[in-house]
């Protein structure tokens, strides 16, 4: 009955976020606000993306390549790389390290303000928590969550290449030329659309999760603690659908 | 005239019952100061007027639509904005004023509370009564007509107590607001109210004048002035 409740309060929580999305561009300190997350959101996630999305490559390209060698078909290791990053993989890491470096954050630190009573004077100064508080946070993993799994793809693919040149014997000129001659626009395309659902599910979850908080200090790591592994599993969940959908 | 009124207002949160019937009236201009020991839902009083709380049962009203402040315990400041902007914020969101007319009732709302100074620092680098003050300075800066003051003293030294007394003094007097006091300082309490009503159990034991109140016959009355001497020794 209380998952059922919660499920509840984060739909109306998403819906309500989502509609206020327009506000965010009406005055000089909303547009900065939401400049502000952008860059907290994007930019200083920017170096765990990076090695994430490196490793996921490296290590993608080793696995595959040791296969591909046993059947002499390593010219297949740039196209099939880039297939599994493309589809899968870039959307997937890029959507762990938004749950567990910027999702935590934003659980924890509206969880404060509740326990802090920061949300009540919002309330009673007749301000939106949803308007001031979720929309720019949320509106900002939506616009960075697919600029950041395309970047994912690219760094990882630039991972996959140097691991074929260096351990397998594969020129990374044909790397590139093989993971080029695969992509197409609907595999971009299903993977940027995922990479927007996981931003706007860890954004909805987050706040949901942080305004939810009670208890003091103990309610707010627990809020952070749940907001990541609520996001995890809708990850995964999500995920699958979404190819399920597009790909079946 | 009275412009708050509760009627047999009673709330409960799960099995736990906080308000039982609570009924009581804030006369426009007063300083009404709500006691009693911890648990009996004084600050549970206070949102349900301004509607953070609705009641499971009874009625609160409040009359003439009057523009009401709220200062919370912690100050309730946003820890990312400077004492100025926390204090411009109703304003910036809630108004279409201009930015020159929004910088003139900010810096009068810090005068009144004397922290012209203190404008352009974080609540993180100034002290616990000053947060308070700046807390105060944005709940009255849209001209409140009600300020509601929740322990707006506890965790302050006797000085600064005594500053912000004053402060709720002189905003009553000077402007007229309207003030509701949840203190568990009863001294305080007799020092700054017109009136006191003491809470216990979730209902009203006595509300009366100061000086009735602290002759009251009332054994609850006697018992817990007694307790707070004895607190306070």
């Amino acid at each position: 009955m209380g998952f059922v409740r919660e499920i509840g309060a984060a739909g109306k929580i998403g819906l309500g976020t989502v509609i206020r999305f327009p506000t965010v561009f009406r005055s000089r300190d909303s547009r900065a606000e939401f400049s502000h997350q952008l860059y907290k959101t994007g930019i200083s996630t920017l170096p765990v993306v990076t090695v994430v999305s490196l490793f996921t490559g490296m290590i993608m390209a080793l696995q595959v390549g040791l296969e591909l060698r046993r059947f002499n078909q390593e010219i297949y290791l740039g196209a099939a790389v880039m297939i599994s990053l493309i589809r899968e993989m870039a959307p997937f890491s890029c959507g762990l390290c938004l749950a567990s470096c910027v999702g935590s954050a934003i659980a924890a630190e509206l969880g404060t303000m509740k326990v802090n009573d920061e949300i009540d004077a919002l309330r009673i100064m007749s301000i939106s928590p949803l308007k001031f508080l979720a929309v720019p946070r949320v509106l900002a993993l939506c616009v960075m969550a697919p600029l950041l799994a395309f970047y994912c793809c690219v760094i990882g693919t630039i991972g996959g290449g140097v691991v074929g040149a260096t351990q397998l014997g594969v020129d990374f000129g044909q790397f590139m030329s093989s993971a080029m001659s695969i992509a197409e626009r609907k595999d971009l395309f299903v993977g940027l659309v995922k990479a927007l659902v996981f931003g706007l599910t860890i954004g909805v979850v987050a706040v949901s999760k942080g305004l939810g908080t009670k208890l003091g200090a103990t309610g707010v790591g627990r809020a952070t603690q749940h907001s990541v592994i609520v996001n995890f599993l809708l990850i995964l969940m999500f995920g699958y659908m979404i190819t399920r959908l597009c790909y079946q | 005239m009275s412009i708050i009124e509760f009627k047999n207002v009673s709330k409960s949160f799960d099995s736990l019952v906080v308000l039982d019937g609570l009924s009581f009236q804030v006369e426009k201009g007063e300083i009404l100061a709500i006691v009693g020991p911890s648990g009996t839902g004084k600050s549970v009083t206070l949102k349900h007027i301004v509607g953070l709380l609705d009641p499971d049962e009874g009625e609160v009203t409040v009359s003439g639509k009057p523009r009401i402040g709220y200062l919370f315990q912690s100050g309730a400041l946003l820890a990312w904005m400077t004492v100025y902007e926390n204090v411009a914020l109703p304003l910036k969101e809630t108004t279409k004023l201009k930015d020159k007319e929004i910088e003139e009732l900010v810096m009068a709302a810090l005068h009144e509370v004397g922290l012209e100074d203190a404008a352009d620092k974080y609540p993180g680098e100034i002290s616990g009564g000053m947060q308070k003050r700046a807390g105060l300075a944005r709940a009255i800066v849209r001209r409140a007509d009600v300020v509601l003051y929740d322990e707006p003293t506890s965790g302050l030294d006797p000085v600064t107590t005594l500053t912000i007394h004053k402060l709720i003094r002189k905003l009553n007097r000077d402007h007229g607001i309207t003030s509701i006091v949840v203190t568990h300082d009863i001294q305080g309490a007799i020092h700054l109210a017109d009136r006191i009503m003491l809470i216990k159990d979730g209902k009203a034991v006595e509300t009366s004048k100061v000086e009735d109140f602290v002759q009251s016959a009332n054994p609850v009355v006697q018992e817990f002035l007694e307790a707070m001497k004895g607190e306070l020794k």
